[in-house]
């Protein structure tokens, strides 16, 4: 997996970041979900409202001015009547019907409009195309005034007085209004007109308006006011919550006095008192068995420190009489000789038991240098040449790092009885040294356990070695395995010849003496320098021990140089695998 | 409880031997064992008597237990050094790397960790007795340099453009394996062979600390040494000029 371009992650950011805050915050979730729903709550309700509003006042508007228009028209038809039958000249019928009704119109807000005639002459049947304005208020647009819908009901003979919406449009623009038209039939010509009322709905307009503003801010107070409450009472939820999670953080990262401010006697407060009381019951468990363990690594490492001394004694007075056996009788001789066999083995165990005590104790430190691998498994195969001669078991050595048939006498034996010089002490013309930065005391401590363990195990039959050791390195990792061809280990085993005291089979002969704490130390040592040992084996097919160190002090190993099942092993069944499901997961982070 | 000396054997002694430790058991035990090697020794029990003792026994080598009564066993190395450049053999219950940086930085030539082997406490001693033998008797009149140091070898004294400086007669051997051969790289194995006089697998912790001590004493600038360099990987040298 590539680790995203610091650009993409950059640009990724600010999206995802809120994102995460929309995801993490119930505070933010639950304002946001309850300021739509109130909006849109709100805004439907507003909605309604004005409607209803406007439907009001519409209509009593329009009832208001068709009375009006009615008594208008009325007027004129009465002052139409009561004009002189003999009076045929039209032109001043018109004026005289319409002038007094523009002139009211001018005081009382209404705009006219007279036109016609609309019905044929007598006598005729042609109907005028389009009638034409014999008056109108002054200023008017009159064309875009009068809806044409309405001019086209007033044209049918007898139409009955009819209104519509439009808008009026002067001198001074265009504003909604009500257009209200009746017929009038003229004495002059016996012809019809009509007579158009135009009311302005200005008032109703700025009602309208107004109630639209204080809806509008009602609304927004509203919001507002909902938002807060929301804010607060989420906060008197999410606040406890929070502090919860962050005593609850800081517990978990082992500050195990943090506790939680209780207030009041709510369920909040309740659930903080339930939620300190399970913190005090965890930090007294904890405490309890941190000095359990404490008091117990302290206890071994006293035992052990107090018995040094007196153990020095014995082993000074076991010494002396050891020198002199030859004066005893045997029976006192063989005692002597005795004596000082298990105080060997009294001292290696105590040895051990306080190396585990310290790594326990974690004041174990690594003093680190630039050591060959080599020359360390060179000295422990010298070091352990009398016991594999004991035993009858050849050790040899491979170097992995050697260019492959460099040295025509091949890989160095080392015969019973341990010429381990024969193996040029430089690597010579190999590739790379097995090096790497490590405590050389520890590493040889661990190479030592593991031969001394290998050849321990080996089958002495067997011909050939009987202990193989390979070094191997690479630029970020130096390792080393050691073979044996002995009895091997069963499944599962592989992972337990870690644990302390472990014995592959209780009732198997011990031979060198082990303490059973070899491989725990070595696999702390392993650890300690941030590298991996690991085990592999198989009934009856020996087993292999891996030690694989990181090149530099602090390096993070990914892969080791060498195989951990030998390659003998891995040609029949499992192929090429170099991680069998056989290996103790002993390697990785701890 | 005052000093005990043991009655000495009508043999030659190799040298005199001052233990103080305060277990009776391992102090006897530890006369015995020296008596049958040859050597002379004296028992101190407390911390506060083992100052008085050097003075009054001059012994050629001061084994001295760390954890005493009367007076920690670092204070006493310090003492003890402060007056004398005796040869002082830690013995420590702990081997921690700590426990014998200090007891090496107060001044101990060497130490050993409890329980030893007998024969290996006896051969530590005898390389250091055989030591101080040996500078008695070497006495050609030799003059070396090393950086702007003045090397007298039999009057083992080394000045710095004639102020002398005060080493104890271990980092006085350290300094001289270095500069007899300005050449060599030496590693600590060698130089644990040469000034100390062990043949193998005693801990290079020593010469770490020793070198360390040195350098407090000779260098300008212990931080960048020019006298006694490290090379990396392989062990120390004589600085050039």
């Amino acid at each position: 997996m590539a680790p995203p371009t610091g650009a993409v992650r950059r640009a990724g950011s600010g999206p995802r970041r809120a994102l995460t805050f929309w995801r993490r915050s119930t505070q933010l979730r639950v304002l946001v979900s309850t300021l739509v729903l109130s909006a849109l709550v709100v805004s439907a309700v507003s909605w309604f409202l004005l409607r209803q509003t406007r439907d009001g006042l519409l209509d009593h508007r329009v009832d208001a001015v068709v009375a009006e228009a009615g008594s208008e028209t009325r007027d004129a038809e009465a002052l139409l009547a009561g004009a002189s039958p003999g009076d045929v000249d039209v032109d001043k019928q018109v004026r005289d019907l319409a002038d007094p009704i523009i002139a009211r119109g001018l005081t009382r807000g209404f705009d006219v409009v007279l036109t016609g005639p609309v019905d044929p002459a007598p006598g005729a049947t042609e109907v005028p195309s389009s009638p034409q304005v014999s008056l109108s208020t002054a200023g008017l647009d009159v064309a875009r005034s009068v809806p044409a819908a309405l001019i086209e009901t007033m044209t049918q003979p007898g139409a009955a007085p009819s209104w519509t919406y439009t808008r009026v449009v002067d001198a001074d623009g265009a504003r909604p209004g009500v257009a209200v038209a009746s017929s009038v039939r003229l004495p002059a010509d016996g012809r019809t007109y009509v007579l158009y009322l135009l009311f302005g709905l200005d008032e109703e307009q700025e009602t309208l308006g107004l109630v639209q503003r204080a809806l509008l801010t009602a609304s927004v107070l509203l919001l507002v006011l909902v938002a807060g409450l929301t804010w607060l009472v989420t906060r008197q939820v999410v606040t406890p919550v929070r502090m919860a999670r962050q005593v609850a953080e800081r517990l978990a990262a082992g500050r195990l006095q943090e506790r939680l401010r209780v207030r009041g006697e709510d369920d909040l407060a309740r659930l903080a008192t339930s939620f300190n009381q399970m913190a005090s019951n965890l930090q007294r468990q904890i405490r309890q068995l941190e000095e359990l363990s404490r008091v117990q690594r302290r206890f071994v490492s006293d035992v052990s420190h107090e018995l040094r001394t007196p153990l020095t004694t014995v082993r000074m007075a076991s010494d002396v009489l050891h020198d002199a056996r030859a004066d005893f009788d045997p029976g006192a001789a063989r005692a002597a000789e005795l004596l000082q066999h298990e105080l060997d083995r009294f001292e290696t165990l105590l040895t051990d038991l306080l190396e585990i005590s310290r790594f326990d104790a974690g004041a174990a430190v690594l003093e680190t240098s630039e050591i060959n691998l080599g020359d360390v498994v060179r000295r422990v195969v010298a070091g352990t040449a009398v016991l594999a001669e004991q035993r009858g078991v050849r050790v040899e050595i491979v170097d992995a790092t050697a260019p492959a048939p460099a040295d025509p006498a091949g890989p160095a034996d080392l015969a019973p009885g341990g010429a381990a010089a024969e193996v040029s002490p430089d690597d010579g013309p190999s590739g790379r040294a097995c090096l790497a930065e490590a405590d050389e005391r520890r590493i040889e401590r661990v190479v030592r356990n593991l031969v001394s363990n290998a050849i321990d195990h080996a089958d002495p039959t067997r011909e050939g070695p009987g202990v193989v050791i390979t070094l191997g390195a690479d630029d970020a990792a130096s390792a080393i395995t050691v073979r044996d061809f002995g009895v091997g280990l069963e499944a599962g085993e592989s992972a337990m010849v870690f644990n302390r005291f472990w014995r592959a089979d209780p009732a198997r002969a011990r031979t060198s003496g082990g303490t059973g704490l070899g491989l725990s130390i070595a696999l702390e040592d392993a650890h300690l320098h941030g590298g991996w040992l690991q085990a592999w084996g198989r009934p009856g097919r020996g087993a292999q021990f891996r030690l694989t160190l990181p090149r530099r002090t602090g390096g993070t190993l990914r892969r080791s140089p060498l195989p951990l099942e030998p390659r003998d092993a891995a040609s029949p069944g499992s192929p090429g695998s170099p991680e069998s499901p056989a290996s103790a997961g002993s390697g990785a982070a701890r | 409880m005052g000093g005990m000396t043991l009655p000495s054997s009508d043999l030659v002694t190799h040298g005199r031997v001052l233990v103080v430790d305060d277990d009776a058991a391992l102090a006897e035990m530890l006369s015995i064992v020296l008596r049958q090697e040859g050597f002379d020794s004296r028992t101190v029990a407390r911390g506060d008597l083992a100052l008085e003792a050097v003075r009054d026994y001059q012994p050629d080598v001061v084994l001295l237990d760390v954890m005493l009564p009367g007076r920690d066993g670092i204070d006493v190395c310090r003492q003890i050094r402060a007056e004398s450049g005796v040869p002082i053999v830690m013995l420590t219950a702990k081997g921690d790397t700590v426990d014998v940086v200090v007891g090496l930085e107060s001044g101990a030539d060497d130490y050993v960790v409890k329980p030893f082997k007998p024969k290996e406490l006896v051969a530590r001693i005898r390389a250091r007795v055989r030591r101080r033998e040996r500078e008695t008797v070497e006495s050609a009149p030799e003059q070396l340099t090393i950086g702007d140091l003045t090397i007298d070898v039999a009057g083992h004294a080394v000045q710095r453009d004639g102020a002398p400086i005060a080493l104890t007669p271990l980092e006085f051997d350290l300094l001289l394996c270095l500069a007899r051969k300005p050449w060599q790289v030496f590693t600590r194995e060698m130089l644990l062979e040469t000034v100390w006089g062990y043949r193998h697998a005693a801990d290079t912790r020593l010469v770490n600390v020793h070198v360390q001590r040195l350098r407090s004493k000779v260098e300008h600038d212990p931080e960048h040494p020019e006298i006694v360099l490290t090379v990396r990987g392989v062990g120390y040298k004589a600085g050039q000029g």
